[in-house]
């Protein structure tokens, strides 16, 4: 078990090496003549106004709410989803109650208008 | 085994995943894009490097390294330069609970964790870390949008995906990826599980941001979306972070729908996995040349109004099926 994710950690460790390898790489050949125009933010070729961290509507940020009322939800199912064969026909009255919970709150931010386009 | 030949094996193991990936998915994927997209519009394609333009991506990738590497004066450079190690390492560490295929010592898996369907779901989601880093560091409008826009795509994305992943789950009893393709030595779980197959090909479409679904980097609005500002060998690794994360999508569809490494004895499992994982991808490829953008607004009107209503329809009948029908 410690073994398994002694080799995720090698994973992600040599991983980020390998990753990284390109950049030193390119860190060590490629050419340097940078001048203010080229290190200036694109924008489509004219001059760049103002930043872009800047005051700005995030018309999405009730999806991601939503998203972590059911994200946290779902992670509750995968444990039952392992055992759901040996627990039998009272367990799944059980997890249609917890799953009929979960799909009212779906109900609620619909009604509610979460979901349109705002 | 001793300890220091684990850690060879699991250093070795790494460095042929990165570098098999990295060959694979990324400098043979482009080309088979860019085959396929040509074949579809009747033209030819890369013919010119190498024999039929096959070598196309490796000069592709000697140009992008001898590029200068350069930082918008206006860019936050810690979030900037870390983006791009993010994007990759998270496409890459889905490959840790793919089974590539069956040999005489054992399924040929980096790693069987127990949890490797979890494990999936949450390292293919860590993606959207490293490309709202991108947007953010850029200091880029376009980038900022296509950065902005990606978070709420994949969020949306990832619910119906993880419900069409609980199923399979459910029906083979396990999260181990090995389990659940010895599992279907007779039966491949489409069969069982249409429906969820669908759910989870058009949610994975939609966690890579390929057409129908490339809102992220739309290039008639935003440019080249989060990553408009990068170039070089940097622009390469986000290009590497998207091809890999398409095939580790396909080759997970192959193992939980597909029957993974199972078909007839003519040919070895490893084939087999390789051509299933061909074919999904031809598909993935044929829908980005057939099939026009969506609008952002109808994008998350799918996925929360049609998709996750589907998906949890559907995980409903399925528990039904397995616990109450047949315990």
């Amino acid at each position: 078990m410690l073994l398994d994710w002694g080799y995720v950690a090698v994973f992600a460790i040599v991983g980020s090496g390998m990753v990284a390898l390109p950049l030193l790489v390119i860190w060590l050949i490629s050419p340097r003549s940078a001048y203010p125009q080229k290190l200036e933010t694109y924008e489509s070729g004219v001059p760049t106004i103002g930043q872009a961290w800047s005051q700005f509507n995030v018309r999405y940020y009730l999806f991601s709410l939503v998203f972590v009322v059911f994200d946290v939800e779902i992670i509750y199912l995968y444990p039952w989803a392992v055992v759901a064969r040996q627990l039998g026909p009272f367990a799944f009255y059980e997890i249609l109650i917890f799953l009929v919970i979960l799909t009212l709150g779906l109900v609620y931010a619909w009604r509610k208008g979460a979901l349109e386009w705002v | 085994m001793p300890w220091y030949l684990e850690l060879l094996r699991a250093i070795g193991g790494t460095i042929v995943i990165f570098s098999g990936v990295a060959i694979v998915a990324a400098m043979f994927g482009v080309l088979l894009e860019r085959k396929i997209s040509a074949w579809i519009h009747s033209r030819l394609g890369p013919t010119h490097v190498g024999p039929r333009g096959l070598l196309q991506t490796v000069a592709d990738t000697i140009k992008l390294i001898q590029k200068e590497n350069i930082v918008p004066q206006n860019a936050d450079y810690k979030i900037f330069a870390s983006a791009v190690l993010i994007v990759p390492l998270a496409a890459l560490l889905d490959y840790v609970v793919i089974p590539f295929g069956q040999t005489r010592w054992g399924p040929l898996i980096f790693r069987d964790l127990n949890i490797g369907v979890l494990f999936f779901a949450a390292t293919s989601s860590l993606v959207v870390v490293g490309i709202l880093m991108a947007g953010w560091g850029s200091n880029n409008k376009y980038a900022l949008l296509g950065g902005l826009r990606s978070a709420a795509q994949m969020v949306s994305y990832e619910i119906p995906m993880a419900l069409a992943l609980i199923t399979v789950a459910m029906l083979a009893g396990s999260l181990s990826t090995v389990t659940i393709v010895n599992a279907q030595s007779h039966l491949w779980y489409i069969v069982a599980q249409p429906i969820a197959f669908l759910i989870f090909v058009i949610a994975a479409t939609a966690e890579v941001n390929r057409v129908p679904f490339d809102l992220v980097e739309a290039e008639s609005e935003l440019v080249a979306g989060y990553f408009s500002e990068y170039s070089g060998m940097r622009f390469a690794l986000f290009q590497l972070g998207e091809y890999g994360e398409m095939f580790a999508m396909a080759a997970m569809a192959v193992t939980l729908f597909l029957g993974g490494w199972h078909g007839p004895h003519l040919l070895p499992p490893v084939l087999w996995f390789v051509i299933k994982l061909y074919a999904l991808i031809f598909v993935f490829m044929w829908v980005r040349w057939t099939y026009p953008r969506f609008r952002i607004d109808q994008l998350l009107n799918f996925s929360w109004k049609v998709l996750i209503p589907v998906a949890l329809a559907n995980l409903v009948v399925t528990a039904f099926f397995v616990m109450v029908v047949h315990p």
